[in-house]
């Protein structure tokens, strides 16, 4: 059923009796043309741009738990497109025009609001910086401003602008930025692919990979044998697991993030805003709630259950940006594993191993590229080649010294 | 959290500094090869359960030291300082 105002209307007068489930939840087929591991954004995303962009509707997304269960239904829903080096801010960009009429294409409302993500800079060394990615983003043909510390105050006057400590010297602007409704991505995609043919089969862990002479055949689940000449690992937080089952050994760490929601009140902060100086960044829902996150808690964790120094940090970058925030009340806070890449950038690339295909080590910035990396994904396994906007978030980078490490820290997933 | 310092003791989270899994190892200079450093300095087991890591103790004696702990639970199982570890791994 196409959703629209005559759908709503119909179903009212019937008294909202008769709405169908958005997806089905079919039993497992013994074979696929492919199988996408990861029934979150990424993997819901590539098996929509599988079926949509290249006609291949054999396909089925495993799910370890519940769609939509892991990360994509937990974080700050931030999407933006404000990279510097040529290699990410092409992905990036792509991602964000996808975004830009998502919901159309869904025929469901992702609730992609283009409010704009503001960076603040706190030195005249980081004003310079970010003038210098601004330049970078617009010879990319991306949107970026760079605001006055006067102009800044006038659009977002809930900020302490003057902080003894971390005055703001400027600001960088990407007006097309802002946020969207996770869940509701995750359901979209999911809705659309079923439409399209897709199984999407949940509560069915992956424990271990079919082989023969090298290629991959199919793998083993906790809901039997499922065989398909191409597979594709969506898994990002436990990527090294699934990546060990194939005898794969990954430039990757598990981290913990968390992320906090305080209780509702009336509108005071329209725009994302980041705080350079603490790494900080801040939105309002759309419910009214302050959605904020700071840094990962530093150590390998799988947990997803975060530690309280890592609360003290972030809660005192928000007091140093945003002091009339110290009044209100944490409505709930979470942890999420997150995949860490070495240089902090993303891998969407085929793997070593015949008919397996890596997208993972999304650090903590994967929800902005769910449409993009499941556009470039999809072509990647169904042309087995990766596409020119994927081409540089290859496995082998690492190998080969083409890393893109945007924050310039090293081989140190920690600290990215 | 709290760490054990093989010097210190029992100590708050916020005073140690973390650097990663400590069973990576240094290439060989005599039969090192580019495969080697690659190895080295990108890829990890990353393991969901029991892991030997390099901690420093920076806001206290400064001593680096390997701490095994679950990646999984959190639970930390001892540490003891890396030099130590090092020679014994030397000797055996």
């Amino acid at each position: 059923m196409r959703y629209s105002i005559f759908s709503l209307a119909r179903q009212a007068l019937s008294g909202h009796r008769n709405w169908q489930p958005a997806w089905r939840d079919p039993e497992p087929k013994p074979g696929y043309d492919a199988i996408i591991v990861g029934g979150g954004g990424h993997g819901l995303a590539t098996a929509y741009y599988l079926a949509k962009e290249h006609g291949i509707t054999n396909v089925a997304v495993l799910e370890k738990g519940y769609l939509g269960g892991g990360n994509v239904g937990r974080n700050t829903t931030i999407v933006r497109s404000n990279y510097m080096l040529p290699g990410n801010v092409r992905f990036y960009e792509k991602s964000l025009q996808l975004w830009e009429n998502l919901s159309q294409d869904l025929n469901f409302n992702v609730m992609f609001s283009q409010r704009g993500v503001l960076n603040l800079a706190h030195s005249d060394a980081q004003v310079d910086a970010f003038a210098r990615r601004g330049n970078s983003m617009r010879l990319h043909g991306v949107d970026a401003e760079l605001l006055t510390p006067e102009q800044i105050a006038r659009e977002v006057p809930a900020l302490d602008l003057a902080n003894a400590r971390f005055p703001v010297y400027g600001g960088l602007m990407q007006r097309r930025g802002g946020t969207a409704r996770h869940d509701a991505v995750a359901w979209g995609f999911a809705r659309a692919a079923d439409g399209l043919g897709v199984d999407i089969i949940q509560n069915c862990e992956v424990t271990g990979f079919r082989r023969e002479g090298g290629r991959i055949t199919g793998v083993e689940t906790t809901r039997g044998t499922i065989n398909a000449p191409k597979i594709g690992l969506a898994v990002a937080g436990h990527t090294s697991r699934l990546a060990e089952m194939a005898g794969l050994r990954l430039p990757i760490e598990s981290h913990l993030l968390q992320a906090f929601v305080s209780e509702g009140v009336k509108p005071m902060l329209d725009h994302v805003v980041t705080f350079a100086a603490g790494h900080f960044y801040i939105s309002q829902s759309d419910k009214g709630g302050l959605v904020f996150g700071s840094s990962l808690d530093g150590y390998n964790s799988y947990s997803a259950r975060g530690n309280l120094p890592a609360v003290e940090h972030c809660v005192e970058a928000l007091m140093s940006l945003m002091p009339s925030a110290g009044r209100l009340r944490l409505l709930r806070h979470w942890g999420g594993v997150m995949d860490m890449t070495m240089d902090g950038s993303p891998i969407i690339d085929k793997t070593p191993i015949e008919g397996l295909y890596l997208n993972g080590g999304w650090c903590y910035g994967g929800f902005k590229a769910t449409p993009g990396s499941g556009w470039c994904f999809a072509h990647t396994i169904a042309q087995d080649r990766p596409h020119y906007l994927n081409s540089a978030l290859s496995l082998d980078r690492f190998r080969h010294g083409e890393v893109l490490d945007e924050e310039r820290s090293g081989p140190v997933p920690n600290l990215h | 959290m709290k760490l054990p310092c093989p010097l210190c003791g029992s100590r708050a989270l916020e005073e140690f500094t973390y650097l990663g899994d400590a069973s990576v190892t240094r290439p060989d200079p005599e039969t090192e090869t580019l495969d080697d450093w690659y190895a080295f300095v990108y890829l990890r087991d990353n393991p969901c359960g029991r892991m030997h890591e390099l901690w420093q103790h920076s806001g206290g004696c400064r001593a680096w030291i390997v701490v095994e702990r679950d990646t999984l639970t959190h639970e930390v199982f001892g540490s003891e300082l890396a030099r130590d570890r090092n020679t014994r791994e030397r000797a055996a």
